[in-house]
């Protein structure tokens, strides 16, 4: 059962002396209730401008964002409210994210104070349920953020997450600060409460080993586009988009040797994108069509792929 | 086949106020090779590296003692003057983040000419054509056109060659690359590592290369230590370390990361968290979190055991 539908969602920036950055084009993609959804790309590829503007952090240009069937992107302040206690995020920097003013107890009973739910009391209770839930000790609730390790501070902004039961979490970059022994960890307890609780999560990372274990589907960004959509292990084992095949062979990987094929140049500018497939100026297989005609994003025999080298 | 070594770190210890950051690390790197550094934060390697150059903030910081040697000469007892004719002309650095090592309001050809007016020639006009040459040699396209650049008219990954640029300037015979590729995107980070490998296989430049980046390690170095808790605690052969790793702790992280693992199983994690400095426990440091703890574990801190090849501090390795 499909829980969120993003058809065609995009988002432009307006800069200085009207220039125009398109963060985010035509984006489609939905995601089934339980599943999780990796979204993967380099810097600039708008993974992070698709993840907020589909909770509108940020306010979509263009396009719908289906959750339970209903559009989300005109909705007013006051309408969004109810629908937020089911679409919840969780940021990179749990340094950044987390009020240091606030003792804990504070930080992740708010979103149940906001939203009205129970009594103080029952408030409490929940709270106290949901460091159990993080694995974090029942006295963290009088404690502040600074108190804690970047590990810990990761499961108390997961434990605000969870306070309103949601049904999605976008999870951005949430393991991406953390040191390689609690990198494990809290990859651990994502998992383990997306299991537990059915959760849906869209994973955005730019870490491609880190997505493939936690994810069903993953979709490859590049400029602002879905380049390749597919089964995690599918597009894993036999990438069929050059940059996919560029981006998998770019991670080292320990055991193996260098030498692999290296991807020329940078990401474009997106205020100043490519014509034509935005990967043509890098792409190993250029051909003359790719600098004239964007490939349009189309099923193939496995996954999806935006390229000139497959059926258009 | 022993060369004598280039750089030599002989029981160093480190403090910031009264904590203890460095807590007896040894090391050596000899001409040529690339040597990682790899750990965990807070585990000493930055700091490490900086008391090379010796760049630390003294104070608070604070070599209690040890020594370090590059090619005999004993770099703790230099004078202002011999380390400005160290750093640069012999060793050079570059850091994770290019944008704040570099001087925002300077081109980046005369950022690159000043160190080798400093160093090398007192010609303006060869300085400039010098640093041209260099941005040529670190693969910027339209050297001259660069040259003539700001640092925030660049991007990540061309800052970062600009860097290595102003680090080559002199020739140095090691180059210190603190966490190089770290801030860039993956793409961007196999290039500037290829440039590093490509620059010490031409150059005969030694490179000390410090990560958090197994993967980064296993690929381009010859030699890895392995740090944590203010210790180096395995030191070995690239291919010898990621095969056959002997400390627990080592062990521990080569099978906690996601790509050692298939796919939606649980990683066997490491529990707890990496002890900042000044609360790091007796004995080893990583006997909390050490599944093959012992009752000496907790008590006294291993000795350094093995052989030149493979040296570790555990008392209950692998």
């Amino acid at each position: 059962m499909t829980l969120l539908e993003i058809k065609n969602l995009s988002k432009i920036y307006h800069g200085k002396n009207g220039a125009k950055v398109q963060a985010l084009s035509d984006v489609s993609l939905d995601i089934a209730a339980g599943e999780v959804v990796g979204v993967v790309g380099e810097s600039g590829c708008g993974k992070s401008t698709l993840g907020r503007s589909l909770l509108r952090l940020i306010e979509p240009s263009g396009g719908q964002v289906l959750f339970e069937g209903q559009d989300i992107v005109p909705l007013k302040k006051s309408a969004l409210k109810p629908m937020r206690r089911d679409l919840q995020i969780i940021f990179q920097d749990p340094f950044g994210s987390l009020n240091p003013r606030h003792k804990v107890g504070k930080v992740i009973g708010e979103p149940l104070e906001v939203h009205g739910i129970g009594t103080k009391q029952q408030r409490q209770e929940k709270v106290r349920e949901l460091l159990d839930l993080v694995g974090l000790p029942q006295n963290a609730i009088d404690r502040h953020p600074h108190e804690f390790s970047g590990g810990q501070r990761q499961r108390i902004a997961i434990a605000r997450a969870l306070a309103l039961d949601p049904k999605l979490i976008v999870a951005d970059e949430a393991v991406s600060a953390l040191d390689v022994s609690i990198q494990s960890q809290i990859i651990n307890l994502i998992a383990k409460l997306q299991k537990q609780l059915n959760i849906s999560i869209l994973f955005i990372s730019h870490d491609l080993s880190v997505i493939r274990h936690v994810s069903d589907r993953i979709a490859i960004m590049y400029l602002g586009r879905i380049v390749e959509m597919g089964e995690t292990e599918e597009v894993m084992q036999n990438p069929q988009h050059p940059y996919t095949q560029s981006l998998l062979s770019a991670i080292p990987r320990v055991g193996e040797k260098r030498a692999r094929t290296v991807l020329a140049g940078e990401v474009p500018d997106p205020a100043n994108p490519p014509s034509g497939c935005a990967f043509h100026t890098r792409c190993p297989k250029v051909m003359d069509v790719c600098k004239q005609t964007r490939p349009e994003l189309k099923a193939q025999t496995q996954g999806a792929v935006a390229c000139h080298l497959f059926p258009q | 086949m022993t060369q004598s070594p280039l750089l030599t770190i002989d029981d160093l210890w480190i403090d910031v106020g009264s904590r203890p950051v460095i807590e007896g690390v040894s090391l050596s790197i000899k001409p040529g090779e690339m040597l990682g550094l790899v750990g965990e934060s807070g585990c000493g390697k930055s700091v490490t590296a900086l008391s090379i150059m010796r760049l630390l903030a003294e104070p608070p910081m604070h070599i209690r003692q040890g020594a370090i040697h590059y090619d005999g000469q004993d770099i703790l007892a230099m004078s202002n003057l011999e380390l400005e004719q160290l750093r640069g002309n012999q060793i050079a650095m570059i850091f994770q983040e290019p944008m704040t090592s570099l001087n925002p309001v300077f081109t980046i050809g005369d950022q690159i000419a000043e160190v080798v007016l400093l160093h090398k020639t007192s010609d303006r006009a060869k300085a400039a054509r010098r640093a041209v040459e260099l941005l040529d040699r670190v693969g910027i396209p339209a050297p001259e056109k660069a040259a003539q650049k700001f640092p925030h008219e660049m991007s990540g990954g061309q800052r970062q060659r600009a860097m290595i640029a102003i680090a080559l300037a002199c020739d140095p015979q090691l180059l210190i690359a603190d966490e190089p590729t770290t801030a860039l995107d993956v793409t961007v980070q196999a290039q500037i590592l290829e440039l590093i490998e490509d620059l010490r296989g031409e150059m005969g430049m030694a490179v000390l290369l410090i990560t958090h980046d197994l993967g980064v390690v296993s690929q381009y170095c010859g030699r890895v230590a392995v740090m944590y808790g203010g210790r180096v605690v395995e030191e070995a052969p690239a291919d010898e370390l990621f095969t056959n790793p002997r400390h627990r702790y080592t062990e521990a992280l080569l099978r906690t990361i996601p790509a050692a693992n298939p796919p939606g199983v649980e990683l066997p994690a490491i529990p707890g968290t990496v002890p900042p400095p000044g609360a790091r426990p007796n004995g080893c440091a990583f006997h909390p979190r050490c599944s093959f703890c012992l009752d000496i574990c907790t008590e006294e801190m291993p000795e350094l055991t093995g052989d030149d090849h493979h040296r570790l501090r555990c008392w209950n390795a692998a």
